[in-house]
Formats: C-alpha cells, structure tokens, sequence
C-alpha cells in the first residue's frame, strides 16, 4: 500500500471521531467509580432523626447527643441567659440569623430555637469543622474577657459563638451555627432531623 | 563459570535492554565531578520511599481499615505483633524524615538554579511528587483514627467545603459521609495503601528519566556537555557508577544513623513526628484542644490562618503588585490587557467571597506558585554562587519565612511565641513575604549583577 492513495481527510475524520466517542465512552465509564463515593444507602440512612429526652436537662445546663454523627447540642437556657443574648447583639456578625441556609425558617432569628428556653443547634464550628467548646462562665471567670457573657468557643482558631450560636465580630467562623430541623415531641422530647408538623 | 555468566547475560540481553539501561543510567551516565553535600537527598528520597513502601506492606498485614478497629490494631501491631513497633516506627519517623528530605531535595533546587532551562520538567514533575506525597502523608495520618488523624482530616476536608457553590457537595463526596466516618478511613486506606504510592513510583521514574535526558545540574550552574573529550565524554563528568552510587552510600550510612536514632530513642520526637493526641481514640464528639497537623504541613497551615479580613487589603495589594510585574516584564498589549483583566476580576471577587475561602485559595497558590519557579526566574546565571546579592537576600527572607510559618503553624494563633508580634501577625507578615519572593522575582533575578561563570567546574 502507498502513501499515494491515502485520503487524508477521510483519515483525520475517521481519527477524531474514533477519539470523540471513545472520549465520550470514558467520561460514561468514570460515573459509576465517581458516584460510588458519594455517601452510601447506609450512611444515609444513618442520618435518620434522633429522638433526645430533656426531661433531666436542668435549666442552664447543656446536653451532648448525635445526629448524622454530628455533635448536637441542647440547651435549656436561663432567663438570664436569655436576657444576655440582647446585650451581646452589637458584638455579633449576624445577630437577625439572615443567612438562610443556617437555620430553619421556623425559628426565631434572634433566640434561634422554636421556644426560647431550649436552644437545640449543630456543635460544629462553621470555620473548619471543630467541635467548639461550652463556656458558660460570665466575665473574667470565663478567661475569654470580661465582657463574655457565655456561649461558645472554639479551640481550634478561635471562634466565638454566644448563647443562640451566634457568631462574633473578627473571628475565622464566617456565620452563625447550624440550626439542625426539629420538632418537639410532648413536653420533654426533642425530635432532631424532622420539621413540625404543618412545616413543608 | 564467567563464560556462562556472559552468555546468560547475552541471552537476556538479545531479549531486554539489560547492559544498555545499566550503562545508560548507571555506568556511563555522565554527572558533574563538583556535586556536594546537597546532591545527597535525590538518592536518600528515593530510599526512603522503598523503606516506607516495604514497612507499609508489613503494617498492612495487620491494620484493620475499619473505624471500630483501626485504633486497637495499631496498638495491637504496637504490643502483639512480633517486631510490630518498630514497623510502624521506621514507618511514622519515615514520613518526617521523608518531608526532611525532600525540603532539602527543593532547597538545593533553588540555590543552584536546577528548575531553570533545560530542567523545567524535571522541576514539574518534582513539584507533583511533592504534592502527591503531601496527599499521601495525609490520608496516611487517618489511618491510626486517634483524636488528632480524626480532626486534622474534619478540618483538612472542611477546607473543600469553603469552595463556593460546589463546596459542600465535594466535601461530602471526599469523605463518603456526612462527617468524617468508617466510610472516609476506608477509602483513605484504599488511597494511602494502593492509589498513591503507584502513582508516586510512576512519577519518581518519569522525573529520574526526565534528568537523565538532560543531564545533572551542579553547584556551579553551568552546562558540562558543552566541553567534551575526544570520546564525547563531558569533561567534567564522572560515571555515576562508581562514583556517585559510592558516595551516596556515604550519604545513606549518615541518615540511617540519624533516623534509626530518632526510631529507636525518640519516635515521637517531642510530639513532632507522633502527636500526643493521636494516643487517645478518635471521639467524633469531642475536639481536641488544639488541633496541630504534622510539622511539615505547618508553613501552609499557617497561610490558611493568617487570611482573615485584616489580611485582605494587602492581598489585594500583593494582586495589583503582581500586575504591575506583568506590566513591566511583557511589552504586548495582549499580555498586559490579561494581566490586568485577571487582576480586576481577582480583586472584585475578594469583595465578593469570604476570607475563609480566600485563605484556601492563598495556600493553594503557595504551592502552585512553586510550580512557576522556572518562569519566574530570569536570571542569565543558575548558581547563587554567581548571583548577586538580590537573589541571595531574597532566598533567606524566603527561607526565614517558610521557618517562622511552620513554627506559628504549631501555636495558637492568638498567642506571643516570637518576639514582638502575636503569633497571627508573624504569619501575616510572613505570608506577605513569602509571596513577594515569588511575585518580584522576575525583576530582581533581572535587576541582580550575576558574576562571570566559569568555564569548568570547581570545588568550594
């Protein structure tokens, strides 16, 4: 065979095309190895909804529980605590919860919980992931200064969060902490990772 | 006997280019007779990545990739298995001693100009390797599922999810899980124990073929194919073998020394090499106080921290400087139209996105900015023997500043650990000058008064 009667036209068509849909056929191919580390059927289904009993969550105390392997925290806050989410708001990044995706919209953008008593959010710091550690002690005693007035920080880069999971001014944390959906259920459970009932 | 030897060897070479590549790469691989103390690290790398690969694979024979009994099996390798700590410690200690290396192994890069003309590839290719090996030491940081493998990787992976729109999505599909789980340290096993070490292998042998098409550079910088013998032999070359293999065994019998020191009688190193918090189970609960990566991830941890809104007017400053270089340096309207497009566009979307997302992307840049070294680098002369003093001031503040990044990166940002300034100001100012070395040097390796190179190599 000579070069003579080569079509070289005919031959770079034939060679894109040949590579067009083997390209095509790789990128199908990729999907399922792609896709197959998304969450797993298991690892969604663990992130049901957990039931939490606060029937012995005395008031100012804090309880620790999991949901989608989250930390989740819940807090039956004091009428002073209450009182001091006011005086801390000129401090605060976003003291109206304007940022949607961090709560429900069913919350309170100010006290961020369905009845101002029991707070109920997400302990993951909206920074990198850390768990953010209690500090309920006011003024010098907390050693975060003498104008704190409790809530939460974060050890990690130092993040500030008060007593609704409001972020502070000039920290690493650019919003507020996640508001997970929840309902209560009676008087003294809390059902986190599903809306009240007549919520879409 | 010999005369069987040979045919064997006759027979297989009929069949496999055995005597040509030993020749090509070993026997009459021609290197420059001045390499020094730095020409010890290429060959000190490449051991230690058999020495890890082999401890790996008797550590595999007993680590169970599961969340519920990865913890437990490192201890059990640690007090059941027959010589099972000192696996994991050549192992662990390897993986510092690796980083050691292989930041001499660049550092020696860039003092005698070996990422510049004709070495760009091999420099590429280099900077892959690094960026490869960072990935692997970090899945490998998982395995043990302490509190500290637990949280560096919540925290490493987090940074995914400060990618606008496609964030979250993307962290959720690294870790194969909402949070960090059994689901991410299986698949970190996979990466860490099959995925990665391939591909490093296959990189190390296109970046050792790469320098052997081009040839070794050397402490003077200068080309030593240019000036042959009769035999088109480099003058100033040596047979790798025996020359070079001998004097790396020099080389191997000092570092074994030191590193078997720091196996045998401190394999944790101060907690550098094996954190304390990495002897306490991962607890998805609870966040260690002070969550530290391992010391050679440090200097880039650092940049991360220090980008917050404080920060951000001078990066916006660093983007209008970069500009200004581009101006200076290209004369087409073409190239300067970009230049200054891409600058605008930078700076408005500063305006736009966090400073958490913009710390991402600056430690992204420090090390993509290694990446353009051979372009950046406009100097005539390779050595910094022959450089002038811009070059030299510029490489120690780059030096200082890649020491004092990697020291902040293990406090706490708001405390006093130097002189003067909180530790967040220090990586500040040293995140500016780590930047600015890159950023200026295609105008003082212009600017810088190079001496004469010589003709043939010396020894200093």
């Amino acid at each position: 065979m000579t070069e003579d009667h080569v079509d070289k036209q005919r031959r770079r068509f034939l060679t894109v095309v040949t590579a067009g849909v083997g390209a095509v056929g790789g990128i199908a191919a990729a999907v399922p190895f792609v896709n197959s580390m998304s969450p797993s059927a298991r690892a969604k289904a663990a992130g049901a909804p957990v039931r939490i009993d606060i029937s012995k969550l005395k008031v100012g105390q804090m309880l620790r529980e999991e949901w989608r392997g989250n930390p989740v925290w819940v807090v039956r806050r004091s009428e002073e605590m209450i009182e001091s989410l006011n005086a801390v708001e000129d401090e605060l990044l976003d003291p109206q919860s304007s940022v949607a995706t961090q709560q429900p919209t069913y919350v309170d953008g100010e006290f961020r919980s369905v009845t101002p008593e029991v707070l109920v959010v997400v302990g993951i710091c909206t920074h990198l992931g850390c768990a953010p550690v209690q500090n309920f002690a006011i003024g010098a005693d907390s050693g975060l200064g003498e104008d704190w007035q409790g809530g939460f920080y974060c050890p990690c880069h130092g993040s500030k969060f008060d007593l609704a999971g409001r972020v502070y001014k000039g920290v690493p944390a650019p919003t507020n902490l996640v508001v997970p959906p929840h309902r209560f259920e009676g008087e003294s459970t809390i059902v986190v990772g599903e809306d009240p009932e007549g919520v879409a | 006997m010999s005369r069987i030897l040979t045919k064997a060897l006759e027979w297989v070479d009929d069949r496999f280019p055995l005597t040509k590549t030993w020749n090509e790469h070993l026997a009459e691989y021609y290197a420059p007779k001045n390499f020094n103390f730095w020409y010890y690290f290429g060959s000190l790398a490449m051991m230690i990545l058999v020495i890890q690969i082999v401890t790996g694979i008797f550590l595999t024979m007993h680590y169970k990739p599961d969340a519920e009994k990865a913890f437990a099996s490192v201890e059990y390798i640690m007090r059941d298995v027959p010589w099972g700590w000192l696996m994991r410690y050549l192992h662990a200690v390897g993986a510092s001693m690796f980083f050691v290396v292989i930041y001499l192994h660049m550092f020696r890069g860039l003092l005698y100009g070996s990422h510049q003309r004709p070495r760009e590839l091999i420099w590429l290719l280099g900077c892959v390797i690094f960026v490869a090996l960072m990935a692997e030491a970090f899945m490998g940081y998982l395995l043990p599922w302490g509190q500290m493998s637990y949280w560096g990787a919540q925290v490493i992976i987090s940074l995914f999810a400060a990618v606008p729109y496609v964030g979250e999505p993307l962290a959720e599909w690294i870790r194969g899980d909402f949070v960090v789980s059994d689901a991410t340290l299986n698949r970190f096993f996979a990466f860490h124990v099959v995925a990665l070490p391939l591909i490093l292998v296959g990189l190390v042998f296109m970046h050792i073929v790469a320098l052997h098409k081009v040839g070794s550079n050397n402490p003077d910088g200068i080309d030593i194919k240019k000036d042959k013998d009769a035999n088109g032999v480099p003058k100033d070359g040596i047979p790798f073998h025996p020359y070079y293999s001998v004097k790396d065994l020099v080389g191997v019998v000092v570092f074994l020394i030191i590193y078997l020191a720091v196996v045998f009688f401190m394999p944790e190193f101060f907690g550098l090499f094996l954190e304390k918090d990495n002897f306490l189970p991962a607890d998805s609960l609870q966040t260690p106080s002070d969550i530290v990566p391992l010391w050679y991830f440090t200097p880039f941890y650092s940049i991360l921290r220090a980008t917050t809104e404080d920060l951000m007017w001078f990066v916006r400053g660093l983007v209008v400087l970069t500009v200004i270089v581009a101006f200076i340096r290209t004369s087409n309207l073409a190239g300067r139209g970009a230049a200054a497009v891409v600058g605008a566009a930078f700076i408005i979307a500063t305006f736009i996105y966090a400073p958490k997302f913009w710390g991402v992307v600056l430690m992204g840049l420090s090390i993509v900015a290694l990446f353009l070294l051979p372009w950046l680098d406009r100097s005539p002369v390779r050595s910094i023997r022959y450089r002038g003093w811009m070059y030299k001031a510029a490489l120690t503040v780059f030096v200082i500043s890649f020491v004092i990044l990697g020291y902040m990166g293990m406090h706490n940002t708001s405390g006093y650990d130097l002189f003067l300034f909180q530790n967040v100001v220090w990586a500040q100012i040293c995140t500016m000058t780590y930047a600015l070395f890159f950023i200026l040097m295609p105008l003082y390796t212009v600017w810088d008064k190079t001496k004469p190179e010589p003709e043939r190599v010396n020894f200093k």
